[in-house]
């Protein structure tokens, strides 16, 4: 072999090179961004959570066991997501969209309570402008909620998208985008359980 | 029954004609120059028939090196409007003395100066930073994109979307009175009823998000594309400031977006999170901020290190010292560029111990920051310098940087920021790292490859009056604010008592007349460039003996950037691949996968400011509907599918083909 050839050669690639795909790696990057947004929400809410402002404390306005059921929901949710990737990945697309109408349905019953729990709550004069806590209180949880919102309405896009074209790559890849996101918020969620609800009701 | 008014105030929320400065004949007069230099381009861009064109080659682009150029060009308008506001500020300050109040009333001097920072730093700086890195990263790491194209372009148009509403808010409404971080209660909504602090809000959301996502963008092209045989420790340095750029941003972005979030809530909403009242805190706020602003200021410098790299390396016509010790020191500066926040706030009352932590972690800084200076000068030992034009920049950076460097050092002393805290000493600081670290590195950046991009050099002989202008500009403008400030005197004041200040201003006007001497050289120089780029055209692709593998590449490179994916064995690879007696090519080419062009990025972007601008103006209706579409906008794109082509193996063929003429004609 002569030395023009073995070095031409060892400086390209003749063949198509394909670059792994980033885009999990990608949306997890963007999940992080994500978690550093909820970060400085716990953080504002750990410096301003005991600024009643004379207004009602978390142990007078919280209702637990409404809070419990919300939590399951969204708990569940993230087990029947859990169960549609099991689907997706055995190739089983009609199982698969029906745990996901369930993960979506689960999603929306914890909305439903959760706008119940502040349509309440500001009916009673403890809105988001009646004190620091309060304010704090709506932002983090409502900011959670737009989460799982615009995770519904992801989904809902996901499910047509894939009974219209099947489970192909792109798909497929997608799903665990949303997969990602969707477990993300329950994480965050155990954190607002915790720290806002259970902590809160604590004197 | 609505009635005629109620219908426009649903429609059109509290913009009214009021909100058109008629009576400031300064904003009346830019205002009617600048439709009338729109019109002029509008109609150019009809006469050439170069719509269609602007709207395939360029705005629906997601080639990363035309992404990158629109910044860069996004960077330096934006620069003028910045540098305008500068002028303004000088001339105020040189005249406003006793009796006379100058030309600027303080409510639209309090303006100049927030728009000058927030321009300067969001419009000018960023898109810089963000359009070299989005040109070089995937050239230098051997790659054909960015990770995800379509996000890349609309970033870049989510960037520039912030800045329209910024230039908006000259002609509509006003902008902020607050200072660049629009700290409350100043910005909150007891003192700032205005539209002011919303322009300033949803502007730096909007841009936001288009930094925060080609943050992302940029990490997982570094880690996921290099070519085979590029491991980390082989990276071109440039790279390796990028990556640490770009965890900065996603690690730093989300926080603005928060604490800007929140901010609009206590103006639009009502809560109390930064408020005087009902338990709110405004020091948290700076906290917040800050928390983001120190970072920042580190992904403004880090890029232009890399760029000083390489520029040393290359003329100096050596390996870059310590390469190794240069990957460690920006990775040092980025993780404690985390836990200096503080230092902005010495005076807060945080007590000693917390201060003292602070103080020191901002002293700890410069020891990785020296430790790039000494590498830089130990590269250039026994080297043989060529001093062209970006390694004039270089050297310009060097001396400048470090004396800014110094007083840096100088206010991480508590007592002494106690003393210095909010002075003309702390403003002519940060104009010295960032003029003469970050837009020294910019414009380094520009002219070094500006002829890869284009495939001609700039003219040097403008280039040298700009960067000579520049230089001696710079220090006249900022060594009398230093005196200044040891004086005592405090910044963002429209007005002076003390007749003996006066000629300190006075000098302080000069710099920037100077400076504004060396802007306009560099437009010449632009100028003067592309009429002689026949004599100025670089056929070889590597016009300064480059030595990473941007410059294997032709200029400008092809769509697809390399024909076939390089392997890289060494650092510099391009120099190696000289050294080695690499051959071109010549046939056997396969047909190329690469992204389509999409309008969409466009179109979201456009929304968004649409979104950004009814809720400045509080047109809740507009603002819902935009909403709307936007969502809709977004689901829609997703429906796309077809977002891929493969360049046909005989394109890529004759694309090789013109190349090797060209370069056969050359030698």
């Amino acid at each position: 072999m002569s030395e023009t050839t073995s070095t031409a050669v060892s400086y390209y690639s003749r063949e198509e090179i394909h670059p792994e795909n980033g885009t999990l790696l990608g949306f997890w990057i963007y999940l992080m961004s994500d978690c550093l947004i909820f970060a400085c929400l716990f953080a504002v809410y750990a410096v301003l959570g005991r600024n009643y402002a004379g207004g009602p404390t978390g142990a007078q306005i919280f209702d637990l066991p409404l809070v419990a059921v919300n939590t399951s929901l969204l708990l569940l949710s993230s087990i029947t997501y859990g169960f549609a990737m099991l689907a997706m990945n055995r190739g089983g697309q009609r199982v698969m969209l029906l745990w996901l109408a369930i993960t979506g349905l689960l999603g929306a019953g914890f909305i439903t309570l959760e706008m119940r729990e502040f349509a309440h709550l500001i009916a009673e004069g403890s809105g988001p402008t009646r004190s620091a806590f309060l304010s704090s209180f709506f932002t983090l949880v409502g900011t959670h909620g737009l989460h799982v919102t615009f995770g519904i309405i992801w989904l809902i896009t996901l499910m047509v998208q894939v009974g219209r074209h099947g489970l192909i790559a792109e798909n497929r890849r997608r799903l665990m985008c949303l997969s990602m996101f969707w477990h993300f918020l329950d994480v965050i969620w155990i954190g607002v359980f915790t720290v806002v609800y259970l902590l809160g009701v604590l004197t | 029954m609505l009635t005629n008014s109620s219908l426009l105030e649903l429609l059109l929320g509290r913009l009214t004609w009021d909100a058109i400065p008629f009576h400031e004949p300064i904003l009346l007069g830019t205002f009617i120059a600048v439709l009338l230099g729109g019109i002029a381009l509008l109609a150019l861009i009809t006469y050439f028939r170069f719509w269609g064109t602007l709207w395939r080659e360029w705005i629906t682009s997601i080639d990363h090196k035309k992404i990158g150029i629109m910044y860069v060009i996004l960077g330096l308008v934006m620069l003028l409007r910045g540098f305008s506001d500068a002028l303004m500020m000088r001339a105020q300050q040189a005249v406003a003395f006793g009796d006379s109040t100058g030309f600027l009333p303080p409510h639209h001097y309090d303006q100049v100066f927030t728009a000058h920072g927030v321009i300067m730093i969001f419009f000018v700086a960023m898109p810089l930073v963000t359009g070299l890195m989005n040109f070089v990263v995937p050239l230098q790491i051997g790659a054909r994109d960015v990770a995800f194209p379509f996000l890349n372009n609309f970033s870049f148009w989510m960037t520039a979307s912030g800045a329209v509403l910024v230039m908006m808010s000259l002609f509509v409404g006003e902008f902020a009175r607050t200072g660049w971080l629009a700290l409350p209660p100043l910005s909150g909504i007891a003192y700032s009823p205005d539209v002011g602090v919303d322009y300033y809000i949803w502007s730096l959301q909007i841009a936001g998000v288009g930094t925060l996502l080609s943050g992302i963008n940029l990490i997982a092209t570094i880690v996921k594309m290099r070519a085979p045989g590029m491991s980390l420790m082989k990276m071109p340095i440039f790279t390796w400031t990028a990556l640490c750029t770009n965890v900065l941003i996603v690690a730093a972005f989300p926080v603005l977006t928060a604490v800007l979030a929140l901010l609009s809530l206590d103006r639009l909403v009502g809560t109390h999170f930064f408020t005087n009242e009902l338990g709110g805190n405004a020091m948290m706020y700076v906290n917040l901020i800050w928390i983001w602003g120190h970072p920042e200021v580190y992904i403004l410098i880090l890029p232009a290190f890399g760029i000083f790299s390489e520029i040393v390396s290359t003329f100096a016509g050596k390996r870059l010292f310590g390469y190794a010790s240069m990957v460690y020191a920006t990775v040092v500066i980025t993780i404690l560029s985390y836990l200096v926040w503080l230092h902005h706030f010495f005076t807060m009352g945080s007590g000693a111990s917390v201060n003292s932590f602070f103080g020191i972690t901002t002293m700890i800084i410069s020891i990785p920051t020296g430790a790039k200076i000494f590498n830089w000068l130990f590269t250039m030992y026994h080297g043989r310098i060529r001093f062209e034009l970006p390694m004039m920049w270089t050297v310009g950076f060097m001396c400048t940087f470090t004396v800014g460097g110094m007083t840096g050092v100088l206010l991480a002393v508590p007592p002494a920021d106690f003393a210095l805290h909010n002075s003309l000493f702390l403003v002519a600081h940060f104009h010295n790292v960032i003029i003469g670290g970050v837009l020294f590195g910019m414009l380094a950046g520009v002219t070094y490859w500006f002829p890869k991009a284009f495939g001609f050099k700039l003219d040097p002989f403008w280039g040298k009056c700009s960067f000579w202008f520049w230089l001696v500009g710079f220090w006249f403008a900022f060594t009398p604010l230093y005196v200044l400030g040891l004086m005592g005197v405090t910044r963002r004041l429209s007005h002076f008592d003390d007749p003996s200040l006066k000629i300190w201003f006075q000098i302080a006007a000069f710099g920037a007349a100077l400076i504004f001497i060396g802007i306009a050289c560099f437009i010449v120089q632009l100028a003067v460039s592309i009429k002689h780029r026949e004599q100025l055209r670089d056929l070889t692709g590597d016009p300064w003996d480059g030595r990473t593998l941007e410059w294997s590449t032709a200029s400008p490179p092809p769509p697809y950037n390399f024909a076939f994916t390089p392997i890289i064995h060494d650092n510099d690879a391009w120099s190696d691949m000289k050294k080695n007696g690499y051959q071109r090519p010549l046939q056997g080419f396969i047909p190329i996968h690469m992204p389509k062009n999409t309008g969409a990025g466009f179109v979201i972007a456009a929304l968004s400011a649409l979104i950004g601008f009814s809720l400045i103006w509080h047109m809740w209706l507009v603002g819902a509907i935009a909403f709307a579409a936007l969502l809709a906008a977004v689901i829609v794109h997703t429906f796309n599918y077809d977002r891929d082509f493969h360049v046909p193996a005989a394109d890529v063929t004759r694309i090789e083909q013109a190349r090797t003429l060209q370069l056969a004609a050359h030698v």
